[in-house]
Order: C-alpha cells, then structure tokens, then sequence
C-alpha cells in the first residue's frame, strides 16, 4: 500500500479539480482574501501583477518567499507561484516553499533563451504558456501537467488569447481530421514527440486541462474564453488594477461558471465600475509582447 | 433514475463520464429546475469554497441542503465531501456545506499539493475490493456520528464514509476510469433509499 506523490494523475488531477474556474493574480495577503472570498478557485502570488510588470519594466523574477508564505497562511484555496523560464532553482525554492503549482511564466523575464526546465525532476505540477499545439505539446513532454494560452499578459485586451485558444483549437481540429500516415509529418511541422500528437489525434484534445489567459479583463471576456474550449481562466492585472476589486472578481467567477447563458454575464457585467485601463496590443512594440517568449 | 452532478465547479465532466459508465441517466445541475429533475445529487471534486459560493450566488444552496435533509442520495468526492459534512475544520470562518452527513471534516488534512498521493485503497468487506485511490490535497474524517458507516480508512483516519442515504470519499475515482465507486453509489446506496421512498 505504497503511497506515491508527485505522479502525473495526481500532478493532472490537480489541475482538473480548477476547471470552471478562476486564477487570480494577488500581490498580498488582503487581495488574496478578497480573491478567496469572490469565489477565485486559486490564487496566483506575484510581486508585481503584469500591467506593473509592464509599466515599470526592468527584469521580473520569482517573489519573495515571505510574501508567498503570508498568502499561504491567509488562505484555504492552492497558491500558485511564478517562477522565470528555464530558472529551475527558482522553482526548487518555489517547491520547498510548498506551493501548489508553479507557473514556468513569459511574464517574467526569461532565464534561459533556449531551454525550459526540466518538470519531471519536480513533484510540485507546472503550468506552462502556449500560443499553439506544438508549444504545448513541448511543455508537456517537459512535464508540464497544465497548459494556459498565453494572450498577452498585462495588456487588458483580450485578442490574442482569443487568437492563441484558436490556433489551439484548430490545431487540435486538424489533427484529428488527418490519416494516421500523416501524423508523423504533422509532428515534424508541429515541432513536437510522435506520442504526443498521436495522442491528440485520437482523443481530440490536449491530455492535459487547458486553461486560458492574458488580457481578460471583463466577465464576458471570462466567457468568451469558455466558449471557446477553455476549462478555466487566468486573470492577472484585470481584477486588482479596475475600479471595483471585489465586485469584478466575483462576477467573473460567475461569468465563467454561467458561460453558456449570457443573461447571467449581463448581471455578472453591471456596475462594476471601472475595468483596467488596458493597451492595445497593436501599440505594444514587438521587443514588449511577453507572448514570443518561450520556444 | 436520474442523477444528478453538481456543474457549478470542478471535474464534474468526469464524474458524468463515471455515471454514463455504471448505465444511469446523467444530468449537469447548475439551477433549481436542473436540481427537481433529479433523483440524486453528485457533488463533484474542486474547490469546496468556490462551489460553496457558486451555490449560494445561484440561489441553489438552500434547496440542495433541503432536499438532502429529506432523503436525497448523494455522493461526494473530495470538495464534495466537505460539503456534505456537518462540520469541518480549517475552513474559511464563514465557510457553510450542504451537511447531512454527521461527520467532521479536516479540509487538506493530507496536506498541500506536493503531499497529494495515489495509493492502494483496502475498503470493508461487501465492498468492491482494491482501489487505486488518488488523494489530491485531500481531507479526511476526524469523527463520525451515529448512523456513519466507515468503509475505508488511510493513516487511520476515515477516506470513505456513508449513511442509508449519503455516501463521500476523500479520493477521486473520477480521474481513474475505475467507476466502481459509482456503481457501488448507484446500487448500494441511490437505488435501495429510493426504493423506500417510494
């Protein structure tokens, strides 16, 4: 009656108990709380949310283990932590700190230009960015037990999410319409293992949940996203930088249960006050777009 | 019969999946109407607060609580067995659960993530045998009342309980495609308090 931690149901299985829900970015302990008490199925904790990240520019790293640790101890629901792409000791402390995911994130700034870690050596699960199926499937041979689409953090607008979730999407669509003596070409374009693609053919969709995010900032923008296939949904500046902090929290969460009815995102969508600011993607100079890195 | 899986947060998709599987008809309830087309009630695995919250947001709480208080089968897994204690432990303060099952419930006792396990399940006898059993930042039973069966245990603290009408485990047997749990909820607990209703 061997008990064994860190295997892939378990490291999946976590990732399936968040679907139909929302992540929420937090920077302390009081948002955190705000975010738990709006119905938030997970907290993400970071020093800097994305627009700051953005706004204030210099190198974004892992946060301060004592931050991490004050939001632990101030909630009940899995705390998430950054760690830069490729720093694989930055997820070794992140480990030891006992979260309950670590997000191998684009928003900060990359430690490694060609390598992202190694997520087997780990019994933490890793969440990775994708903008496409072959992104994907590599984080996943990597070990990623979750996948988000990456949009464009920091930004409020919601296109390339909505463009990567149909990259996502079709890909998978695609593979799953080609005869089987066509998958093996498909994994050379796709840049990603035989297994893997083989895989998606057969069963239609990623094998692990798949999440979405990066410019959502609004309750439909929660919906929109499920509408388009995603079990769940980031939501990083979108909720601490509008007017109404609590109230848009909750109402996404109800958005994003109630998807399908938009009756329930009309009520979800009033008063809120405020939404962030936000910036157009297309304003953003290429050297800026935290979704190209990664590979 | 009906049964139903509550949709509001979580992998209820699997559990649907589990039912469809045991040869019952299957139904995601997320409103009342949804909720008083159904014999029975699976909560499913996720974040107890969320659906908790969800629940009361939708005006779908107090109905859920009534109608297992006046006999309603259910089975939870996991969050769905935090929500169906009469108490639990290490809870947000104003934490409240359907209740009905008269237990007290450590939510995460299992500790955090990196402390999730699977592992090999011995159940009491008249029971389906062996289970591979995956604990994702599980709670466990601290204490049973009267009338509270257990019919698994794991570093001696109590994994699966049931009454004549509920049952709850702090494992996942969704995620394994192993649905004897299901089927073990569908025969030896849903149909046989149906029947007596009737």
């Amino acid at each position: 009656m061997a008990e064994v931690t860190g295997t892939g149901r378990v490291k999946r299985g976590m990732a399936e108990m968040l679907k139909g829900g929302v992540i929420m970015d937090v920077v302390n302990a009081e948002q955190a709380k705000i975010a738990e008490d709006a119905g938030a199925v997970a907290v993400m904790a970071l020093e800097r949310v994305p627009a700051d990240i953005r706004a204030q520019g210099g190198v974004a790293r892992m946060s301060d283990p004592d931050m991490i640790e004050k939001i632990q101890a101030s909630v009940s629901i899995p705390v998430m932590a950054k760690a830069r792409i490729g720093h694989f000791v930055e997820a070794q402390v992140l480990q030891s700190l006992n979260v309950d995911y670590i997000d191998e994130s684009e928003v900060l700034t990359p430690s490694d230009y060609e390598n992202h870690i190694d997520k087997w050596n780990f019994t933490v699960p890793f969440v990775c960015g994708a903008t496409n199926l072959g992104e994907a499937l590599r984080r996943i041979n990597e070990g990623a037990a979750m996948i988000r689409s990456k949009g464009e953090a920091g930004t409020g607008d919601v296109s390339n999410a909505m463009m990567h979730m149909r990259k996502i999407g079709g890909e998978i669509r695609r593979l799953s319409s080609l005869r089987e003596d066509e998958l093996y070409v498909a994994a050379k374009e796709l840049q990603a293992p035989y297994a893997l693609v083989k895989e998606v053919a057969e069963t239609g969709k990623l094998p692990v949940v798949l999440f979405t995010a990066g410019g959502i900032a609004t309750p439909a923008d929660a919906a929109l996203m499920m509408a388009m296939g995603a079990d769940g949904v980031f939501i990083g500046s979108g909720i601490f930088k509008s007017g109404n902090p609590a109230q848009r929290a909750a109402a996404c969460v109800r958005a994003t249960t109630f998807w399908d009815d938009p009756k329930v995102v009309a009520d979800a969508s009033r008063g809120l006050g405020e939404a962030m600011v936000g910036i157009n993607v297309a304003d953003l100079p290429a050297p800026h777009r935290l979704s190209e890195r990664g590979w | 019969m009906k049964v139903g899986v509550l949709g509001l947060q979580g992998d209820f998709r699997e559990h649907i999946n589990s039912l469809i599987a045991c040869g019952v008809d299957v139904a995601p309830v997320r409103r009342i109407e949804e909720l008083n087309d159904v014999d029975a009630l699976v909560i499913p695995g996720g974040e107890s607060t969320t659906i908790a919250h969800l629940a009361q947001t939708f005006e779908i709480f107090d109905e859920i609580k009534t109608r297992i208080a006046s006999g309603m089968p259910a089975y939870g897994s996991c969050a769905g067995m935090i929500l169906l204690a009469d108490q639990i432990l290490d809870a947000p303060k104003d934490q409240k659960t359907f209740g009905g099952l008269d237990i007290v419930v450590r939510r995460n006792a299992f500790g955090r993530q990196v402390d999730s396990f699977e592992s090999d399940l011995e159940f009491k006898d008249g029971f389906p045998g062996l289970l591979k059993a995956v604990f994702i930042r599980a709670p466990w039973v601290e204490k049973t009342g009267a009338g509270v069966e257990v019919l698994a245990s794991m570093q001696s603290h109590p994994v699966a309980v049931r009454s004549k009408t509920l049952l709850a485990t702090s494992f996942h047997p969704e995620l394994t495609g192993d649905h004897r749990i299901h089927q073990y909820f569908v025969d030896q607990v849903a149909r046989p308090a149906l029947k007596k209703v009737q």
